[in-house]
């Protein structure tokens, strides 16, 4: 790793400076808010997959004492649907091809059907939590039951329950990219090919904060305010503003505080939050609502749910010739805010992985179902892509009886930086994808590993080793790209450094911090480049009254993207802080340079004047440049001109127990490349969180709805299985450093990489386990101790 | 039908009437007005809402606020003394061993009773201890790390 400069702040494992509120119980949550005349909501909820609603009847709810109104959505007059923020209809100029996506309306209480379990069909407010509960209980709802559909699988096959009148068959879209006859003329002329079906199964987020808001209208003013568990609160405000409630943006105001956790699931615009700001607007008293976990589980987007068949063509001596990939992507009941664009634009466009292929095809169906809604959860559509290709291309080693690390040795795309033009539309920025796979072959040492496993095979012993290495698409994204993709609003990011006189610092950016340090991170980057102490620094976040705009965090966009927008603030800082020092100094600006806090006279050090000199002289005029504004405060929006793409390489060793079928992780390493970092204790905070996500996918999470009834039968902590402290290792991680040509930073982006890395290769390790009883492809996930007892038992080689 | 209740909580000591069905969890949060205890999920895995009623870590949402009438009950709140962390909470600061901060409460009060029953953890100990406790930021690495620093630091006892 990178060594850094003393005096530098970018690059050191600063401690995080929002802890002290945390470890003492007073960070500042959504539902820690307490405002006057407050009351709370309670939301009724569809107990059926699917069926018509007859008649609602409030009236003995109304009456319940405390309670102050009951409304359903025929109440919502001039409400309009939930938007779709991505609409694959608009895409033409990419080499994809698009049938038309089918916008469905999604009514923030709906009132014809119920078309999954948990869909909001009224709200009780009340002057309590409880009365609002008791209330709710009253709500007499006269269901007519439907069949339901839930399979991914089954959604779109003929006799399957309509869901919508707008998507014949449940079909919400099919799309495609790369090249069709290419990739048939490379498995034509392939010495071997290896088709699998490979499954990755719907995930919950599990954001350990269930979500929760508190709408505040004012009727003397007519201000609402919002405060609500967002990853992107403008975003929140635009969508809510100009689509749903048709209220004006600049009359509301959404703050996103302490936010516990994200991944995704918070990004989206959902029922709760807009019924409760206009309910707030109807009863002009502060609505507050939380979620229940069990409430969570139903309503918060999903993730995954992909049934994918997965093709390789290999020549004889282990080229990579084809691949070719036809999936299902399970959308849910409605389209959430980014769903479209996750199966497709985020999913199709990575399948090149970090390989020369010769040919590419792809083709996806998006389906909808009688579930929650599915869209962005952590990685989206990226590690859906790294899983098909990881397991297909060991699945190919050992259909050629090559072994796995030496197939991919022969196929990495070599080492380049500026660009790498794929088969499926992207353009990578710079990568050196061979050197973070040998970095991971010695950390593991790998030719004693696998004698090792020889030896412990004669033993009986299941031991098993499985790769994974990925590319990512990060620092989304070009606005004028995604806006072609179909992308509703642009990509950028915002960033304004207020100087204060005395030479204090605030800087508001629009990206927002629930658990990625940005408090320090982004302080760390002011501080070095202005060369002051980082105690003189704060950061302003989450909150549209203060911070200009913002599009918010996800897509390991913040630090790339926010990041360097602030950093072009604070380049036009020194800018015009070298005019005030050439004129205190009587120099010309051009002979003007500055470090280390100090504005100096080149070739002449003891002419220098300090920063804070400079800052006070801004807003305290008396001797200043001619025709120069006052004031020290600049704000940029940065967009970006490429995606960034992170990658690196993966190492999970495994143990299976032959009579229980529990898997056990013996050591699981991570070579990440992630560009430039500005703290690496940040940073591999973020891979060892990522990688227990993708092992939690790979051996114990799932959502699990019951084909008959359409159920949600993971519905609470009780049944849907997070990971847990005593069934992880400690991660054994270490970085190469490709700094990408994109931004001027070098940053790449890191929240993502462990959850798209891990789940193919514990999957691929627990597999190598089970080698030696015959056993060559499992298909689905988690691999509880019950699945994999049954693979043993099923296998050629336990008989 | 409201019962009065009655609590030491961080050494001070307060009094209501509450519903029966009033869950301590909601009593400390809504009725006290202590919210560094958090609420994450509605059947006690989560462990966010871990406190220590008469020196044991309990999930609070697992009692009634009427159950706990007398009891003598520590929140995070009340672990640092006059402006000084614990040396757990700054192994939690030193190691990382938080992210968004939201399992952080529990977590450190269930360490807290941990560390009073095994001074010297090893790893695979402080793993199984915290089976009651989850987290989805960090993968746990580094609140292993966390514990183990504090064990390093805790004063001896007299």
């Amino acid at each position: 790793m990178a060594t850094v400069a003393a005096d530098r702040m970018f690059g050191k494992s600063i401690k995080r400076r929002e802890d002290p509120r945390f470890i003492t119980g007073r960070g500042q949550y959504v539902d820690d808010l307490k405002l006057p005349g407050m009351t709370y909501a309670a939301f009724v909820r569809s107990p059926h997959a699917h069926a018509r609603i007859r008649k609602i009847d409030t009236a003995a709810a109304k009456r319940h004492p405390g309670v102050v109104a009951v409304f359903t959505g025929k109440d919502m007059t001039g409400v309009n649907s939930l938007p779709c923020g991505w609409d694959l209809r608009k895409e033409k100029k990419i080499p994809g091809v698009m049938q038309d996506l089918a916008i469905v309306p999604h009514m923030p209480l709906t009132s014809d059907a119920a078309r999954h379990v948990g869909d909001p069909v009224a709200v009780v407010i009340a002057d309590s939590h409880e009365a609002a509960v008791d209330g709710a209980e009253k709500v007499q709802v006269d269901w007519e039951p439907l069949p339901s559909v839930t399979i991914t699988e089954k959604a779109a096959q003929s006799g399957a329950p309509q869901i919508h009148d707008g998507a014949p068959g449940n079909v919400a879209f099919k799309w495609e990219i790369g090249d069709r006859a290419a990739t048939d003329a490379a498995f034509k002329s392939a010495a071997v090919t290896v088709k699998k079906r490979i499954v990755n199964q719907r995930l919950v987020a599990n954001a350990m904060e269930p979500r929760a808001c508190v709408a505040r209208y004012e009727d003397a003013t007519g201000d609402l305010t919002l405060w609500v568990t967002s990853q992107n609160p403008h975003v929140h405000r635009l969508l809510m503003c100009a689509f749903v409630l048709g209220i004006p943006e600049h009359k509301v105001r959404v703050i996103a505080p302490d936010v516990g956790g994200g991944f995704g699931s918070k990004i989206f615009l959902y029922n709760e939050e807009v019924v409760c700001s206009w309910a707030s607007r109807q009863l002009k008293r502060p609505v507050r609502w939380t979620s229940s976990r069990s409430e969570a589980y139903l309503t918060d987007a999903h993730g995954r749910d992909h049934v994918t068949d997965a093709e390789i063509a290999l020549s004889k001596d282990g080229k990579m010739l084809g691949l070719r990939v036809k999936t299902t992507a399970n959308l849910g009941a409605y389209l959430s805010t980014f769903a479209p664009a996750v199966p497709t634009f985020l999913y199709g466009t990575l399948l090149n992985g970090v390989y020369t292929i010769g040919a590419i095809h792809c083709e996806v169906t998006g389906i909808f179902s009688n579930t929650t809604a599915v869209d962005a959860y952590r990685g989206a559509g990226r590690p859906e892509a790294c899983y098909a290709i990881e397991r297909i291309v060991e699945a190919g080693a050992r259909g050629l009886g090559m072994d796995v690390a030496e197939l991919r040795k022969k196929n990495f795309i070599p080492k380049f930086s500026g660009a790498y033009q794929t088969h499926v539309a992207v353009s990578y920025d710079s990568g050196d994808y061979g050197a973070a796979f040998d970095r991971v072959l010695q950390m593991l040492d790998y030719r004693k590993f696998r004698a090792d496993q020889e030896a412990a095979r004669k033993q009986g012993r299941l031991l098993g080793i499985g790769f994974s290495t990925y590319i990512e698409a990060c620092s989304i994204a070009p606005s004028k790209l995604v806006g072609a993709l179909g992308a509703g609003a642009g990509l950028y990011e915002s960033g304004k450094v207020r100087v204060h006189p005395t030479g204090m610092v605030t800087v508001f950016t629009g990206s927002h911090s629930h658990g990625q340090g940005h408090e320090t991170t982004f302080a760390q980057i002011v501080a070095d480049k202005l060369g002051i102490p980082i105690e003189q620094v704060d950061i302003v976040h989450g909150d549209t009254g203060s911070v200009a705009f913002g599009m918010g965090t996800y897509g390991s966009r913040s630090a790339s993207v926010g990041g360097t927008a602030i950093l072009m603030s604070l380049n036009k800082v020194i800018e015009k802080g070298k005019k005030i020092a050439a004129h205190l100094l009587e120099a010309s600006p051009g002979d003007i340079e500055f470090g280390g806090g100090q504005f100096s006279v080149k070739g002449a050090p003891g002419k220098a004047v300090p920063f804070g000199a400079v800052s006070l002289t801004a807003y305290v005029p008396h001797n200043y440049p001619e025709g120069l504004e006052p004031g020290l405060e600049e704000t940029s929006f940065y967009d970006p001109s490429n995606f960034c793409f992170p990658f690196g390489a993966h190492a999970c060793v495994v143990e299976v127990e032959r009579e229980t079928g529990n898997v056990r992780i013996l050591r699981y390493l991570a070579v990440d490349d992630v560009g430039n970092v500005i703290n690496p204790m940040i940073v591999d905070g973020m891979v060892h969180g990522g990688i227990a996500q993708g092992v939690g996918q790979a051996l114990c999470e799932g959502a699990v709805y019951d084909g008959q009834s359409g159920q949600l039968v993971t519905g609470s902590m009780m049944d849907y299985a997070l990971p847990k402290a005593d069934m992880l290792p400690m991660y054994e991680t270490d970085r190469t450093v490709t700094p990408t040509p994109v931004n001027s930073m070098g940053i790449k982006g890191a929240g993502e990489t462990g959850t798209i890395a891990s789940p193919p290769a514990v999957m691929n390790a627990v597999v190598d386990a089970l080698a030696p009883l015959g056993v060559d492809h499992i298909e689905a996930m988690p691999l509880s101790a019950e699945r994999v007892w049954k693979i043993i038992q099923g296998a050629k080689g336990a008989r | 039908m409201k019962l009065p209740v009655k609590m030491t909580i961080n050494g001070q000591s307060y009094s209501h009437e509450v519903e029966p069905r009033l869950l301590l969890v909601h009593y400390i949060r809504e009725t006290v007005g202590l919210t560094g205890t958090h609420v994450g999920c509605d059947t006690s895995q989560c462990g966010a809402c871990t406190v220590l009623i008469n020196g044991q870590a309990v999930k609070c949402c697992t009692l009634f606020a009427v159950q706990a009438d007398g009891a003598n009950i520590m929140t995070i709140e009340g672990l640092a003394k006059d402006g000084e962390l614990h040396p757990i909470q700054q192994g939690f600061w030193e190691k990382h061993g938080l992210q968004c901060g939201f399992c952080t409460p529990g977590m450190i009060l269930s360490a807290y009773q941990m560390l009073e029953r095994y001074p010297k953890p090893s790893e695979a100990l402080i793993r199984h201890q915290l089976e009651g406790n989850l987290c989805r930021c960090t993968g746990y690495h580094n609140i292993v790390k966390a514990i183990e620093w504090a064990a390093e630091h805790m004063p001896a006892k007299k």
